[in-house]
């Protein structure tokens, strides 16, 4: 008994059987995981590039480095993200009547838990900030974000709660709640597993990289504007992320705190959300919501932005009713804090609270009615080419109104009573986010890649993903709105009625389609790098665009502007232009950069450490992990070596580079 | 979709009363892409009035949208193809980027149509109110005045339905039976986590809570058997936590409900206790007797010996406010034993009560079950797999 006691004092309740050692698929998972990691990191130590990696990359406080690790994230947890969804179409597709599928309950359960949290969490997330870290600098003509050491500790935060998120598929398992964890089932009578703690950590985690990233864009666009850029002459990409930021910093510590807690409860045996000794789970959905419905604007506003800078990029002209867009993004800024209860009108509120959340989220579509517009009349008499960005936007645009009806469809109570919890629901949310939050992340990939790497995409292959996503979206998803509308509800395992099958079968050939599409976008990435010379764009404004990023050359140096421009139009690269603005040639000076520093990866190390500790009953590993985050922190404020110039010299020789590149490229041109 | 066209409104002269019909029929043909085919969509062709109700709300508020969706998807593509830059003779204006009329038109065009479907909702909500019982039985049949409606009370447990019938003195699991057009008053509540109580046929879902009652009020106008079922994921058994709904004549309800009574099984205390415990893919019970308050003091908390009921604590503390007349806002949990009470944090617990939290996805030998009705797993939702049924059920045919 004493070693049984010592033993769960050193590991918790870690123990051999917390490993899926009798589970064929997540071995496999795991050989193949493990092999490729080896592969990966063996060819990293022979190409002898962990010092490269380490010293320009994951210690680097240079807001473009750090945007591009975002989007390699999110496109890393895309691919786990999609696993599952596969794993769920094919369960559905398969398993009616007799046949139980492939997935027992308590597996199927961990994977529609994990898709939504991946996918929302360390997906969509991941890509927003990364274009927003990239571009909201570059676009207000500023050398950086405000707080450079914070953005980096942000990032490393974030991977912190991916890596968690991870390590449940091989040690312990996930939760099986639903991916909001709904109380009480997420509470410690129901859910006593690990599974919900590594819900807990890997969002607390995540989210403290969140916030403090709100807050670093937020400062960053307040403070960092170039001269002249009053706030009604930001570009509508900046103002879409300071909404989102905005929205990030109010509802973020909600969720913070709902979450504590949580903890709480499961932890020291308080009772917040238990059925039992005055507990109120209806808080938790309150709460939750309340965080959850900004969460969705927080997603989509930066696409709605990339979409306007996109639409009048390439249909060459002022984007239409800039004043009436900003307005629109601020009222659905507003209004996102008032409509968090139309996610259960089914709990048993009254007919006036209800018709009030009602009515507001209708509003909602007022305001986004109106953005759509303004994008309609911005191609209006416009000369429209069809380059990859635009043709995600158009298919945005007619996919995104048809989520946007079923949501409002929704927001109609009574309605939402035969709707809520069935696939049409399903169906409506990943039209609004793969439509809406998803193309316009594909669009802000295509239109920015160019900048960040001075190579355009190959369109051939981005064609191609292109109707493979687009496609198999719709032959995915119009199935679920026709199933929601026969009664069939989600999160189920198992069917009876076999009439509804070829439904499913249909879904599953659409989400095959999707895979097509994602590979197809991989595929891409590689093709282009491989014709990158071809590509190569050497003016550094491929798409003879309207915007401040577009001023510099690309990749932009480290400095991202050697003189901070001056603006006097909202599309000031345009005015710049127009007006054969000289680009300065000489009289550059030293330039004031913060240093690279190794504490943000220590700290989010740490902070993972900590997590995994708590998640495993491990208090001992937690409370001398939490001691060194603490050192290191207190460390970290003695670290003088801040920062450094770079000279005068070197801003010439590269400012001198990018001038023979443009009059060579200007020689090409005109012979 | 022309030749669709009469097979759908075929489906509607079926479906509806000929004033409505004409009403469907202009919407339909707005909506028709999304209704093809919609005859045997149970939502969207339900047996109950006030599912009938929402059906026609979604048709009418889908119509009114489709009045400002198709426009904007039809300019996309047509602005698309025309303004294309190899299209030379499109106009080409670089620097129009404001018209006063167009701003007016393009806010003020869905503020119209919210207006109309705000005041829609704010009506149809107040009439649909799952709380509020019915005006009608169906349209132009009201309910007579001294029709009083039948009393259900319907308990979510892990992971099966338990329906009581007080006016009857009997209690069902997962089969309801319905004397057709009789307005119902369901009192839904919960044992353990949040379900939702849904009969698609016959009217939208409300989530049933453990500790709180939701109320539904509706009506079955067609004879027949319809599947109902949690929509809200509840744990390991709720892909198979589906009932059967019969609807029947009055005659043959009160026979049924007769039959009942002669059942083998009566539902007291320790019955339920038994029942409570998580189980799946549990046949039809019948249960000829109710012990007396039981529904009460599940949404009490107190059904189990000793425990005081929420109720009751809830009233002693607002005894003792001077300013209040009944217990409203006070603590609920300073006196008496109450359910949980022993339940600690993960930090308190010695080494030894940690546990552990082993991998569990592939199949394994059957949790205990009723076999061992105290085991700790029984009371995990993540612990079970598929369960025997605790009590031997139905079989089909003593149900037929």
């Amino acid at each position: 008994m004493m070693s049984d006691a010592l033993l769960k004092t050193i590991f918790g309740r870690l123990t051999l059987d917390s490993f899926p050692i009798h589970e064929p698929i997540l071995i496999g998972t795991f050989a193949v995981v493990a092999m490729g990691g080896a592969a990966m990191l063996a060819a990293l130590t022979y190409f002898k590039v962990w010092g490269y990696l380490w010293k320009e990359w994951f210690t680097s406080v240079d807001h473009k480095k750090i945007g591009i690790m975002y989007m390699i994230l999110g496109i890393v947890m895309l691919l786990r993200g999609f696993s599952d969804a596969i794993m769920m179409r094919a369960q559905q597709a398969m398993a009616f009547g007799p046949n139980e599928g492939f997935l027992p309950a308590h597996h199927y359960d961990q994977v529609f838990t994990a898709h939504g949290v991946i996918m929302i969490f360390f997906v969509a997330m991941p890509f927003v900030t990364g274009l927003m870290n990239y571009v909201v600098p570059l676009q207000i003509g500023a050398r950086d974000v405000s707080f450079p050491f914070l953005n980096n500790f942000s990032f490393w935060m974030t991977t912190a709660g991916a890596v968690i998120v991870m390590a449940s598929l091989f040690v312990g398992e996930f939760a099986r709640t639903g991916w909001l964890a709904m109380a009480p089932l997420s509470g410690l009578d129901y859910s006593p597993d690990v599974g919900v703690d590594y819900y807990i950590w890997s969002l607390q985690i995540a989210g403290v990289g969140t916030l403090l990233s709100g807050v670093n864009l937020l400062a960053t666009i307040i403070k960092m504007r170039a001269p002249g850029m009053s706030l009604m002459k930001m570009p509508v990409f900046t103002w879409t992320a300071l909404a989102t930021n905005v929205l990030i910093v109010a509802a973020f510590p909600v969720l913070t705190a709902v979450l504590a807690m949580l903890s709480l409860d499961r932890y020291v045996g308080t009772h917040f959300f238990t059925n039992t000794m005055g507990g109120n789970p209806m808080m938790y959905v309150n709460m939750i919501w309340i965080w959850g419905h900004p969460e969705v604007y927080i997603l989509i506003l930066p696409a709605f932005g990339v979409f306007s800078e996109v639409t009048s990029t390439f249909c060459s002209k002022r984007i239409f009713g800039y004043t009436s867009m900003v307005y629109a993004i601020l009222v659905i800024t507003i209004l996102a804090y008032l409509v968090w209860l139309h996610h259960f009108f089914t709990m048993g509120s009254g007919a006036s609270v209800n018709s009030f959340f009602g009515i507001t989220t209708m509003i909602i579509s007022i305001p986004t009615g109106a953005k759509i517009f303004n994008w309609l009349f911005t191609m209006y008499k416009g000369r429209i080419r069809f380059e990859l960005p635009m043709m995600w936007t158009i298919a945005f645009m007619i996919t995104f109104v048809i989520g946007g009806m079923t949501g409002v469809l929704l927001a109609v109570p009574p309605a939402d009573f035969v709707l809520h919890n069935s696939l049409f629901l399903i169906a409506h949310f990943h039209n609004v986010i793969i439509g809406g939050v998803l193309f316009g992340m594909f669009a802000g990939i295509n239109y920015w890649f160019p900048k960040a790497f001075g190579f355009k995409l190959d369109k051939k292959w981005g064609t191609i993903s292109f109707w493979f996503w687009v496609i198999g979206f719709y032959v995915a998803f119009m199935p679920l709105y026709v199933l929601g509308l026969m009664g069939v509800t989600r999160r189920l395992r198992h069917f009876d009625d076999p009439s509804l099958q070829i439904w499913f079968i249909i879904a599953a050939i659409g989400a095959a389609m999707i895979a097509v599409g994602i590979a197809a976008f991989l595929i891409q990435f590689y093709v282009s790098f491989r014709n990158r010379e071809a590509l190569r764009d050497w003016t550094g404004d491929p798409w003879n665009a309207r915007t401040l990023e577009w001023a510099t050359s690309s990749p932009p140096p480290a400095y991202n502007f050697a003189f901070t421009p001056v603006v006097h139009d909202l599309d000031a690269w345009y005015d710049m232009k127009s007006n054969n603005a000289a680009r300065p040639v000489n009289g550059f000076r030293d330039i004031h950069m913060p240093r690279n520093t190794g504490a943000g990866v220590i700290l989010a190390g740490l902070s993972t450490v900590i997590g995994l500790a708590m998640i495993w009953y491990i208090w001992w590993l937690a409370a001398l992990a939490f001691v060194g985050l603490l050192a290191v922190a207190v460390g970290h404020t003695f670290n003088y070596d801040r920062d450094f110039y770079i000279t005068a010299a070197e801003v010439t020789t590269a400012e001198d580079e990018h001038t023979r590149q443009l009059t060579g490229h200007a020689a090409v041109a005109g012979a | 979709m022309v030749m669709r066209t009469p097979s759908l409104l075929a489906c509607a002269r079926r479906t509806a009363a000929p004033r409505v019909m004409r009403a469907l029929r202009t919407t339909a043909v707005l909506a028709a892409p999304a209704l093809l085919g919609g005859c045997d969509w149970v939502v969207m062709n339900p047996s109950g009035d006030v599912a009938r109700q929402q059906a026609n709300l979604i048709l009418w508020s889908t119509g009114l949208m489709l009045l400002i969706i198709v426009p904007v998807i039809v300019l996309t593509l047509l602005f698309a193809w025309k303004f294309r830059h190899t299209n030379e003779d499109a106009e080409y204006q670089p620097d129009w980027d404001h018209s006063t009329g167009l701003e007016l038109i393009i806010w003020s065009a869905p503020l119209m149509i919210v207006i109309a479907l705000g005041a829609m909702t704010w009506i149809s909500t107040h009439a649909l109110d799952p709380y509020r019982p019915l005006g009608r039985i169906a349209p132009g049949q009201r309910v007579a005045k001294n029709g009083k409606p039948l009393e259900i009370q319907v308990v979510s447990l892990d992971w099966k339905w338990l329906f009581i019938y007080p006016e009857q003195g009997v209690a069902t699991v997962n089969e309801l039976v319905l004397p057709t057009n009789r307005q119902v008053q369901f009192r839904i509540t919960s044992s353990s986590v949040m379900n939702t109580f849904y009969v698609p046929a016959m009217a939208g879902m409300i989530y049933s809570m453990p500790g709180m009652e939701t109320r539904l009020h509706a009506v079955l106008n067609k004879p027949g058997r319809f599947e109902g079922q949690s929509a809200n994921y509840s744990g390991a058994g709720f892909s198979y936590m589906h009932f059967t709904v019969d609807s029947v004549d009055d005659a043959a309800f009160a026979k049924w409900a007769s039959e009942a009574r002669s059942a083998q099984q009566r539902l007291d205390m320790p019955t339920y206790a038994q029942l409570e415990k998580p189980s799946e893919k549990v046949p039809a019970i019948r249960y000829a007797a109710v012990q007396p308050q039981l529904f009460d003091r599940i949404v009490g908390m107190c059904t189990k010996p000793g425990e005081t009921c929420m109720q009751a604590t809830m009233m002693k503390d607002g005894a003792m406010d001077p300013h209040r007349d009944s217990g409203h806002g006070m603590t609920v949990n300073d006196s008496g034993h109450m359910r949980g009470s022993e339940s600690k944090g993960a930090l308190q617990k010695e080494p030894e009560e940690k546990g552990s939290s082993p991998h569990r996805n592939a199949p394994r030998a059957p949790a205990p079950g009723s076999s061992k009705p105290g085991n700790a797993d029984n009371r995990s939702m993540t612990a079970a797999d598929p369960l025997p049924a605790p009590i031997t059920g139905l079989t089909a045919a003593d149900r037929s």
